[in-house]
């Protein structure tokens, strides 16, 4: 075996000083093995050593909340036995170097860390970010990470129920694919990852180990340069078949109590679930590599301790049990295999061919990994803009609503969500395109309603209102289908932590995210942070994305955001102060990109987003959607093409511009279409709560009609709304 | 009515097939891939997924497993088959039905709502449906129907064709053909009119909630046929 010294050390992704303390710790230098085991468990992705700090102080109980952060996935009640096991997670590296086994195997990961808890996956969502439309690799990423995610999705059958996508020259070299999913459980049939007893034996189930992503954890943590296409070899292949098949039998193997403890094998292999495993249960493992099922031939002990194969597990069994469990998984054609035992010694002990191999005490690999303080600069709040108002008479509201509707971000993403199954399961009842995307709870009258958001643009301007931002929209967008907003878990996607202004956006936009999470008493549950996003040294816009879920306690009770009836009023909910900086109309059709985001009242955002829910809950409003790119305007159209009718806006009063009335992007707020009957049962109740409203136009058939301004067929826009993505990808 | 739905690994439809025939009455059993003999039924389902992983061919590993031949057996002797999408694919892999299933035309998988025309004369499964256009579901990559010519003439001679893309309106057309099916076709018997494949999806869009509820009819009036 080779002998390591710093230099191998070092390209393993270790610091100098990381190198010396492992040596320090062990009294003796690691061979390779080791080192391999310790570069895997102490880089980033498996260690959070830059963020661990600061993730501390986030907000992660409240009464629903079963299980926060630290384990596979977040858990939260939904009332009688039932609870929503859910997680968002990146993979973001291997989708730039291969967009369709990169997404794939991201969405594969996401739902083994959901069944690895004993629950059913019931759908997925995902956020993906992607370099200008002019770069040239954007629409090849674009469709690549599009198949990939419904090629895993499709066949493992868990519909795609919501999404978001944007484009950014941020991410040009450095593209971001965020997958979430959600699983139904039985409050009493949760499966976690701690070991508990002696001698027990540690079961391998699942695919076949080989070579495919040794390493994938490392990359994770590395910077990219114009090398990275030699890493393809690093990126993993997935089999959603397998993954199906693994589901299908763990779900069986779980019905009773043969379990202890079970793990996915993600994010370095094997390494890491036994180590988790065992440094949970304050244990030691003991495992026979020769025992590990192999695709490739004279695998090394390294080679299958940072494998990063797909579909596999390691579960830690009751004595005795290892028959009844070898033919559940032989009925699915899985590999079975006992590899190891639980010990007393509080290390890891790896075995090859009788020798010993590795010996390493496991609190090194966990508790002793380092964490740092790291260096941030604080932002500050950008100046804001004088517009010359002057300037907006020469623009039409129609003219800039037809370029709005079909720029890059706001457009319509039917060719994106018409790749996924969104459907399979029988329990979608609101699909993609919507606020949020809700499934019944499986022969129940309840449904459960996800989301996923980001705002980079108004992070990178200011990260402690982004990230009190992306909270409140998930929020609101919850809200907006009637469910009751409970938890959510946040995947952070940033730059280097090792550069201050870059460790200073994470820290902000999470300071941010925590303020608005505790007033809006809507904790974090689970999550993943993703650093080194960058290229050449350039990072990308900071860019936390947050899955929210909410629960509806009747689906009967849901609400979708189309216009429904012709003579209904339109009402915005929410004091509009005509804030255009970082708006989708400053930046497309301005071409200003400068000023402060938006500000977040977390008081009105409550109190708004509660008054919502009772009118929902009450039967008061036909339909709503909140505000947000492209501001009131934007917002009606899209109900409008989503409905198939039209609006007539009410002659404009107001001190504020018509330009900055219409398009800002100020928070908190809602569109909301009402009965006229009802208008003065609903004006008592916002009265009454002190929410700010307007009435602004009523439905009318086809056309949307602004004052003096010609109108425009509701056909036109769909046309507008929906041709952009489909030429750009088609050409 | 006694129903069997069979498990292929990979299929992944199996469960809402059941839920759906559960709910329109009938008494469901699930069989699984590796036995032998189906029991005692009425009508059998092969159902949409991804059976072996649709390696090789969509349909064509689970055209040959162990529980195929009793398919084959029961479908022969009259009894009323079902292959919906992938279960379609595993019928044609069979013989059972007619064709081939091509990836669809503009290579992307489609997941969506469509409406159908569906035959209505002499088969059990659309015959008193009142409504003419049925808003249907499909979720499928290879559901790009293909014969020859010759084959199309005899099933058309036959009246074999038994469901066909069309718009709200019912026209039968280029616009409303979702994946370049030819003739439109959706969906075709065998010459008993006892073997149906189909790549829509009914068990989707049985009830207000979802997005349609339209599947119920085809439900409706298959119980209705065989009590």
């Amino acid at each position: 075996m080779i002998e390591v010294t710093e230099k191998i050390a070092i390209e393993h992704g270790l610091k100098k000083d990381e190198y010396k303390k492992i040596c320090d710790l062990l009294k003796r230098n690691p061979n390779m093995t080791e080192l391999g085991i310790f570069s895997a468990m102490w880089n980033e992705h498996c260690s959070y050593k830059s963020s661990k700090k600061h993730l501390k102080k986030l907000n992660t109980k409240g009464k629903r909340v079963i299980q926060g952060p630290g384990e596979n996935a977040g858990i939260i009640d939904i009332d009688d036995e039932d609870a929503i096991v859910f997680k968002i997670e990146s993979h973001n590296h291997p989708s730039f170097i291969e967009p369709y086994q990169g997404a794939a195997t991201g969405v594969g990961g996401i739902l083994r860390d959901v069944f690895t808890m004993g629950a059913r996956p019931i759908a997925n969502l995902n956020s993906i970010h992607f370099g200008s439309p002019a770069n040239k690799k954007t629409k090849s990423l674009l469709r690549g990470v599009v198949q990939g995610i419904g090629g895993y999705g499709n066949c493992i059958g868990v519909p795609t129920i919501a999404g978001q996508t944007s484009f950014d020259e941020s991410y040009n070299g450095n593209i971001l694919v965020n997958a979430m999913t959600l699983g139904l459980v039985k409050k009493d049939k949760i499966f976690y990852s701690k070991a508990a007893g002696l001698n027990k034996p540690v079961i391998y189930v699942g695919s076949k180990t080989g070579r495919d992503g040794i390493h994938g954890a490392s990359m994770a943590s590395a910077k990219f340069d114009d090398k990275i296409e030699e890493k393809k070899p690093t990126v993993q292949v997935g089999d959603p078949f397998t993954e199906k098949l693994l589901l299908e039998a763990c779900l069986e193997l779980m019905k009773d109590d043969s379990i202890i403890a079970i793990q996915d094998m993600g994010a370095a292999g094997l390494t890491s679930s036994s180590v988790e495993m065992a440094s949970k249960g304050k244990l030691g493992i003991e495992l026979h590599l020769d025992k590990v099922p192999c695709r490739e031939e004279n695998m090394s002990p390294y080679e299958i301790m940072l494998s990063e194969s797909q579909e596999r597990m390691l579960i830690v069994l009751e004595i005795g049990k290892e028959d009844k469990a070898k033919k559940i998984f032989d009925k699915w054609n899985l590999d079975f295999s006992v590899i190891g035992r639980t010990t007393d010694s509080k290390n890891i002990e790896l075995y090859f061919d009788n020798n010993k191999v590795a010996n390493i005490p496991i609190d090194l690999l966990a508790e002793h990994a380092p964490e740092y303080d790291r260096k941030w600069k604080k932002s500050k709040l950008p100046q804001r803009i004088r517009f010359k108002k002057k300037d907006f008479n020469k623009l039409k509201i129609t003219e800039v609503l037809k370029k709005i509707l079909s720029s890059p971000n706001v457009c319509s993403k039917e060719w994106i969500w018409e790749q996924y199954d969104h459907t399979v399961m029988g329990d979608t009842i609101q699909k993609p395109g919507g606020d949020a995307g809700v499934i019944r709870v499986h022969g129940s009258e309840k449904a459960v309603a996800a989301s996923v958001d980001s705002s980079a643009s108004y992070c990178y301007a200011h990260p402690l209102s982004g990230g009190k931002q992306i909270v409140c929209e998930a929020w609101r967008n919850l809200i907006c289908v009637g469910a009751e907003p409970i938890a959510i878990t946040n995947c952070l996607n940033f730059g280097n932590p090792e550069k201050p202004e870059n460790m200073g956006e994470f820290v902000e936009c999470v300071e941010g995210l925590n303020e608005a999470s505790k007033y809006l008493n809507f904790p974090v549950v689970s999550g993943n942070v993703s650093f080194y996003n960058e290229t050449k040294d350039k990072g990308i816009k900071p860019t936390p994305t947050i899955g929210g879920v909410g629960l509806i306690k009747k689906y009967e009770n849901m609400i979708t955001m189309d216009l429904k009836e012709i003579g209904n009023i339109i009402i915005i909910l929410g004091k509009t102060e005509g804030h255009l900086e970082q708006s989708i109309f400053a930046k497309e059709i301005l071409n200003e990109k400068k000023g402060p985001p938006p500000e977040i009242n977390l008081f009105n955002e409550k109190n708004n987003g509660e008054t919502v829910l009772k009118l929902i809950n009450d039967k008061l409003i036909q339909s709503v959607h909140d505000v947000s790119l492209g501001g009131i305007i934007t917002g009606i159209a899209k109900m409008c093409i989503k409905g198939r009718k039209g609006i007539k806006l009410y002659k404009f009063k107001g001190l504020l511009d018509k330009f900055e009335y219409y398009f800002s992007e100020d928070q908190g707020r809602y569109i909301i279409e009402v009965k006229k009957d009802n208008f003065e049962k609903i004006k008592k109740i916002l009265d009454k709560n002190s929410n700010h409203y307007d009435l602004i136009g009523e439905v009318i058939e086809d056309n949307i009609s602004i004052n003096d301004e010609p109108t425009l067929s509701v056909d036109k826009l769909t046309e507008f709304n929906k041709d952009w993505l489909n030429k750009y990808m088609v050409n | 009515m006694k129903s069997s739905v069979i498990i292929f690994p990979g299929s992944n439809c199996d469960r809402d097939m059941d839920v759906a025939l559960n709910k329109f009455g009938f008494k469901n059993k699930m069989v699984w891939h590796n036995d032998n003999t189906i029991p005692k039924s009425d009508l059998v389902v092969l159902p949409g997924g991804f059976s072996y992983g649709d390696y090789l061919r969509c349909g064509s590993i689970a055209a040959k497993s162990n529980i195929i031949n009793s398919v084959i057996e029961f479908a022969n002797k009259g009894g009323l088959v079902i292959g919906i999408c992938n279960g379609f694919q595993i019928l044609i892999e069979t013989g059972l039905v007619t064709g081939a299933l091509l990836r669809n035309k503009y290579l992307k998988f489609i997941c969506k709502n469509i409406f159908v025309k569906a035959n209505k004369s002499h088969n059990k499964y659309f015959n008193k449906i009142k409504k003419d256009i049925l808003e249907l579901h499909i979720a499928h990559n290879d559901g790009n129907y293909f014969c020859s010519e010759d084959d199309l003439k005899t099933m058309e001679d036959n009246d074999q064709i038994a469901v066909r893309y069309c718009d709200i309106n019912g026209e039968i057309s280029v616009n409303s053909n979702p994946n370049g099916s030819i003739q439109n076709i959706a969906g075709v018997f065998n010459k008993k009119k006892n073997i149906l494949g189909m790549m829509p999806h009914p068990e989707r869009v049985i009830d207000n909630c979802l997005s349609s509820n339209d599947g119920s009819f085809f439900f409706e009036n298959l119980l209705s046929n065989m009590k």
